[in-house]
């Protein structure tokens, strides 16, 4: 016999009757600041996940802006890594990857254009389920990695465990810190406050926003992904503002500590080193690309292939691409609905452009939720 | 796939004479004026992996769907269904014997029998196993169509949502949950019977979600009844197993299929003496209120989650367990 239903059950970080209380909570703190709009900026797709899913846009003050910054990580992999990907493919050697990176534009091509064309690209749920492949086939596999620190520190592990000496990486991790300084240093910016990814600071620990906090005056507030812990993160950030605080707030404190995981932090480092790079329409980030250690230069793709990037530029980037705003609206600069191609000619099927490739893009996940989040208008 | 078979098929044949209802409907099944009553008719065909779940199995998947479907169309007494089977060659007897077994326990279950039937054997590879083809005939006195609905009507579901797509899905992936999470695959006819019996012409519309789940059931009904449909979330009745392999999979169980609950749209001066019928019925015991139909927004629906609204949108193609 299936189980008793339990329709009335409500888990704890659902609990709607909390929800609507934090909601009026919102608006208070709103109305003591008094300014219009008070903009707030999130860096992560799952936090857009859970705010489009539980509709909470429509519950936000009206003067609450809270808007998606460059929080999607296969969304600013830039071109130039996705040709190195396409070019390493194009000249017959095996890839692995996350099923996102697969349509992720390239100058010319994306990994799978270069499939289509014949070349060997296998998706992947995992780096582990990469090094298998390696392992069984025996032939040479390069892992195009993907992800902020909390992927990278996957990828380090993997590393860590003596993947056989036929795997191979090619880093596009990114690390989420130092591009929070470009946000806030952008010229036009509005962003008062940052609402930080649980996930990622479960790892870094909430104490590495410290000296962002310090330097820029902009109070950060850890939160988690639940309905109640994006609207409590909320409530915190907006006091911090209001008070004109500059901190930085956990409101994740079941998950998140000061010091994060030393574990990982300690893998993710022994493997990784931050370099400067450009960020796929926001701009260039110092420190902002993981990229192997000299001690991992065995496993890094990029010294163990000669990779000619120029032979995955063949072909014309689609005339469409020229409209697309993707670097707008992962700079916070604009709204997927403010791009004219948004549920036209860019749908989840038929991409344009970056945000509505992968399932942490703004643009796809606006998409998924009927294109239009705000149903008070 | 609905706008592919919309494109290829509907409008190159015939709809039946009279006020008949033909494919140009896109319904759960045909219906044929026959005197004073209806003769209705529908046909599925079934491939599933793997092909034994828990809670049921391809055998009962057929029967039940095809019992389904003629009732959704308000024909809940099945005159016989007709069954056709391609093998894949080196299928194993055992595993035949036992989809059989299962057929006629769900035959039992629908008060259906099996008339006639065809089989085909394909060579090794050439197909996956076993495919499946129902089809089944009954009379109605009144078709329910799933259109017809407007402003100020009920919708009720007549259980727990998606217990037979995240069975599926977390049978695929390999993963154990503590708790019990099983198909709810069941022909639900006799369920049905009792709704309509305390509703009579109160009862407007049907359908059972099963692909796409209620967000698809209910996004189709809004279109064709040219109405919005307004979900509220929170009592849309879930297992406690459901909860989690959602949450574990990153899939919405208000997208994941059911294939024993029914969608049942009702005038709402009609809807506690429909809901309480129902309720009496083993199938029927956790169905609720779920929706109700709006002015604003006609085609839409729109998911009240408690803390917002959003609009719920048909899933496109099979939904795909999140990778971060």
């Amino acid at each position: 016999m299936a189980e008793k239903p339990s329709p009335h059950r409500t888990l704890e970080f659902r609990d709607p009757r909390r929800g609507r209380e934090l909601g009026i909570l919102l608006n208070r703190i709103c109305t003591e600041i008094g300014r219009d709009p008070i903009s707030v900026m999130h860096v992560c797709g799952s936090h857009e996940q859970a705010i489009a899913r539980f509709g909470l846009r429509s519950a936000f003050p009206a003067v609450l802006d809270v808007i998606m910054g460059p929080g999607c990580p296969v969304c600013v992999t830039d071109m130039p890594e996705v040709d190195e990907a396409v070019a390493l493919a194009m000249s017959g050697v095996r890839i692995a990857t996350y099923g996102d990176m697969l349509r992720i534009p390239g100058t010319g091509k994306s990994l799978a254009d270069a499939r289509g064309a014949g070349a060997r690209v296998e998706v992947v749920y995992s780096v582990a389920e990469a090094v298998e492949i390696a392992r069984e086939t025996g032939e040479e596999l390069v892992f195009f990695a993907s992800g902020f620190e909390t992927t990278a520190v996957a990828t380090a592990a993997a590393l860590l465990s003596s993947p056989p000496s036929n795997f191979f990486v090619l880093s596009a991790h990114k690390y989420i810190p130092p591009v929070m300084e470009i946000v806030a240093e952008m010229p036009h910016t509005r962003v008062e406050g940052f609402l930080a990814a649980g996930h990622a600071a479960a790892i870094t620990g909430w104490a590495v926003f410290e000296p962002f906090v310090a330097r820029h005056g902009i109070p950060v507030v850890v939160a988690g992904f639940e309905p109640l812990d994006i609207l409590a993160g909320l409530a915190r950030l907006l006091e911090l503002i209001r008070d004109g605080r500059a901190d930085v707030v956990n409101a994740y404190p079941r998950c998140v500590s000061r010091e994060g995981n030393r574990n990982a932090q300690t893998a993710l480092w022994r493997v990784f080193r931050p370099i400067g790079g450009n960020w796929r329409g926001i701009a260039h980030v110092p420190n902002g690309n993981l990229r192997l250690r000299n001690e991992f230069a065995h496993f890094d793709a990029r010294r163990r292939f000669k990779i000619d990037s120029a032979a995955a530029h063949s072909g014309a980037p689609p005339a469409l691409a020229a409209r697309c705003i993707c670097g707008d609206i992962m700079a916070g600069i604009a709204k997927p609905t403010d791009c004219a191609l948004f549920g036209r000619e860019c749908v989840p099927d038929k991409p344009v452009g970056a945000c509505m490739v992968s399932s942490e893009g703004g643009c796809k996940i606006w998409m998924e939720y009927g294109g239009r989040p705000d149903l008070r208008a | 796939m609905r706008a592919l078979v919309k494109e290829l098929f509907v409008g190159r044949f015939g709809d039946p004479s009279g006020a008949g209802i033909g494919l140009t409907a896109m319904d759960d099944g045909a219906a044929i004026p026959l005197g004073n009553q209806w003769l209705v008719v529908t046909t599925d065909s079934h491939v599933v992996s793997p092909l034994f779940f828990p809670g049921g199995d391809i055998g009962r998947l057929a029967i039940s769907g095809t019992v389904n479907d003629l009732a959704m169309m308000g024909a809940t007494e099945v005159l016989g269904l007709t069954f056709a089977m391609v093998v894949e060659e080196g299928f194993p007897l055992a595993d035949l014997e036992r989809v059989r077994d299962s057929i006629a326990v769900a035959c039992a279950d629908a008060e259906a029998t099996i008339l006639t039937g065809d089989t085909k054997v394909m060579g090794h590879g050439e197909i996956d196993g076993l495919v499946l083809n129902t089809s089944g005939v009954a009379l109605a006195q009144r078709v329910v169509p799933d259109s017809g609905l407007r402003a100020g009507d009920v919708i009720i579901l007549s259980g727990t949502a998606g217990d037979h797509g995240l069975a599926i899905m977390t049978c695929r992936h390999g993963i154990a949950l503590d708790g019990p999470l099983e198909s709810d695959v069941a022909p639900i006819n006799g369920m049905i019977r009792c709704a309509l019996d305390a509703g009579g012409g109160d009862v407007i519309a049907m359908k059972d979600p099963t692909r796409g789940g209620l967000a698809s059931a209910l996004c189709e009904m809004a279109e064709k009844s040219g109405v919005g449909i307004l979900l509220n979330g929170p009592a849309v009745p879930l297992t406690n197993a459901v909860r989690a392999a959602s949450e574990l999979l990153g899939i919405d169980p208000l997208i994941a299929a059911s294939e024993g609950k029914a969608l049942i749209g009702v005038r709402a001066g009609a809807a506690d003496r429909v809901l309480a019928a129902m309720r009496k019925h083993p199938l029927g015991c956790g169905a609720a209120i779920v929706a109700r139909c709006v002015a604003e927004r006609p085609g839409r629906v729109v998911l009240d989650t408690g803390f917002g609204r959003r609009i719920l949108t048909e899933p496109e193609g099979e939904p795909l367990p999140r990778i971060c």
